[in-house]
């Protein structure tokens, strides 16, 4: 069967493709917009702390012994645990000042954690078992699904909604908004606002983490995969809408999906179309699709 | 005549407070007492520090020095969060209100701060409006809406110092004279009450107290019982 004369095959391939690629853009900008919500900062180290957690469970499974589960929760802790050391000790100076410092001071220290990584472990990259229980495929009929790469879908999806539901629907989510419109009145009512600030730091940046040991059996593990990345994570965030939620994650999915038709029917084309997509919407809207024009 | 009023008890006071915006100075050496179960206003013109005042009660302005004293503790090193949960609710002139959340949502977001709070159905009963608007968007609320959200969201929390910015500022004469009883009741429920307000003619029957602020000092203090003589001192400060 042929769909504008592609195979159905190919082109459930590059849709899964898509489909995978957004998750990591979905999970990523989510982590970018909870933080820039709250903090107004540009996390720029983002890449660089999604490189890491990915790192963190090559060497947990090379040198220690931890398996794929155990990394996809103690890597995130452990990068979460980092920002946290980060928002307290430098981040927390810079509230006061323009974004443009945070965003500085972020993309410093991105460069410190890549060439740290790039000096210990070098550019060749390291690879990652698939684990044992989501080796091999099941064929869907109209196409061979790899189990590995449908739990990365399935296990993004699941992580977006959560956070999504716990900021929309719950009570910590209230301060979250909240604190993310007015952080002063906030904190005037009795709510301790720093160390709110500190902890979604620290849970933006796990989740980057939590990207990172998803995307280890899949990409190579290497020092410059977050660097790679980050770049379209952050036309993903302007085209969503700077500190939109659900914005992010609907952009997320749908740009990784966008790429992957383009791949297929203009490859020529698929390295560029987010960006393309990034100066139109920028020029129609530029608070974002899912952003608020203020 | 013999008076039963209870031995006056000190809830708030004021020494020498000096508060800054980066570099700019506002409060010039603030000294003023509120007791428990009074009602205070903080009259005087635009630009005086009548709002800068309540917010640096509450540590929310950029450095402050001084003293202030809640209920006996001295509050000057502490942060926002931990002086409100000495039990003071603030309900700033912009009101306040977070669009992205519903009304009910903002009701209940700040955190007890004390006991003997308003339950939700007392609070409902008062302002009737709000319990038909409670799933309202925070944004879609009218000015008289968030007005009494704002006044509502504090009542909630068992806080016994009030600091109210302008509530009237604004909004119809019907609801003006609604927060007018409101005021009224609260004081009834022995709540103690600093209210910033530019409607002399709507704080000058509820207050126990004035002080007048010029150029971030107290400039003159009348007391209810001496408001009608010392009527053209306030017209002249005040140019009402």
């Amino acid at each position: 069967m042929e769909i504008f004369g592609i195979p159905l095959r190919g082109l459930a391939g590059q849709l899964l493709i898509g489909l995978i690629n957004g998750s990591f853009y979905a999970v990523l900008s989510l982590g970018l917009a909870v933080i820039f919500g709250l903090l107004n900062i540009i996390n720029f180290a983002h890449g660089a702390l999604y490189m890491m957690g990915a790192f963190l469970a090559w060497i947990g499974l090379t040198h220690f012994g931890i398996n794929y589960w155990a990394a996809l929760l103690l890597a995130p802790l452990l990068v979460g645990l980092l920002g946290i050391v980060i928002e307290r000790t430098l981040l927390r100076w810079l509230y006061q000042l323009d974004h443009l410092y945070g965003l500085l001071l972020t993309f410093g220290l991105a460069l410190i954690i890549e060439g740290l990584f790039r000096y210990y472990f070098g550019i060749s990259g390291e690879t990652y078992e698939v684990p044992e229980a989501l080796q091999g495929g099941v064929d869907l009929g109209f196409m061979f699904l790899p189990l590995y790469r449908g739990w990365v879908v399935l296990a993004s999806l699941v992580v977006c909604l959560a956070t999504w539901f716990i900021i929309e629907r719950t009570k910590i989510g209230a301060y979250l908004r909240a604190g993310t419109e007015n952080p002063k009145l906030v904190q005037a009512l009795g709510i301790n606002v720093p160390l709110m600030i500190t902890l979604t730091y620290g849970f933006g940046v796990a989740l980057a983490g939590f990207a990172g040991v998803l995307a280890a059996p899949i990409l190579q593990v290497n020092p410059l995969m977050g660097s790679n990345l980050i770049i379209v994570v952050f036309a993903v965030v302007v085209i969503g809408g700077m500190g939109s939620i659900l914005g992010s994650i609907v952009t997320g999915l749908g740009l990784g999906l966008i790429e992957g038709l383009t791949r297929l029917f203009y490859p020529e084309a698929s390295a560029v179309v987010i960006f393309v997509i990034m100066v139109i919407v920028l020029l129609v809207r530029p608070a974002g699709l899912f952003g608020r024009e203020n | 005549m013999t008076s039963v009023a209870p031995p006056a008890v000190e809830m708030l006071r004021i020494s020498g407070l000096h508060a800054f915006y980066g570099e700019s100075h506002i409060l010039h050496g603030i000294d003023l007492m509120v007791n428990r179960g009074e009602v205070v206003t903080l009259l005087g013109r635009n630009g005086a520090g009548r709002t800068t005042t309540l917010k640096a009660i509450l540590g929310l302005t950029g450095r402050r020095t001084g003293s202030v004293m809640m209920n006996g503790r001295e509050t000057i090193g502490m942060a926002p969060h931990r002086i409100a949960r000495l039990g003071i609710g603030y309900c700033p002139e912009e009101r306040g209100i977070f669009a992205s959340l519903n009304a009910e949502e903002n009701l209940l977001l700040p955190p007890r701060v004390g006991s003997g709070g308003m339950g939700l159905e007392e609070i409902y009963g008062m302002f009737p409006n709000l319990a038909e608007r409670r799933t309202s968007p925070g944004m879609r609320l009218s000015g008289g809406e968030q007005q009494m959200l704002a006044m509502a969201r504090i009542l909630r929390t068992g806080a016994r110092l009030l600091l109210l910015d302008e509530i009237t500022e604004g909004l119809a004469p019907v609801i003006v004279q609604k927060l007018g009883q409101v005021i009224r009741a609260l004081r009834e429920k022995g709540l103690t009450i600093v209210l910033v307000e530019q409607n002399f003619r709507f704080a000058a029957p509820l207050a126990d107290r004035h002080y007048v602020i010029e150029h971030g000092r107290i400039v003159e203090q009348v007391d209810k019982a001496d408001l009608s003589s010392r009527m053209n001192t306030l017209h002249e400060l005040l140019g009402v």
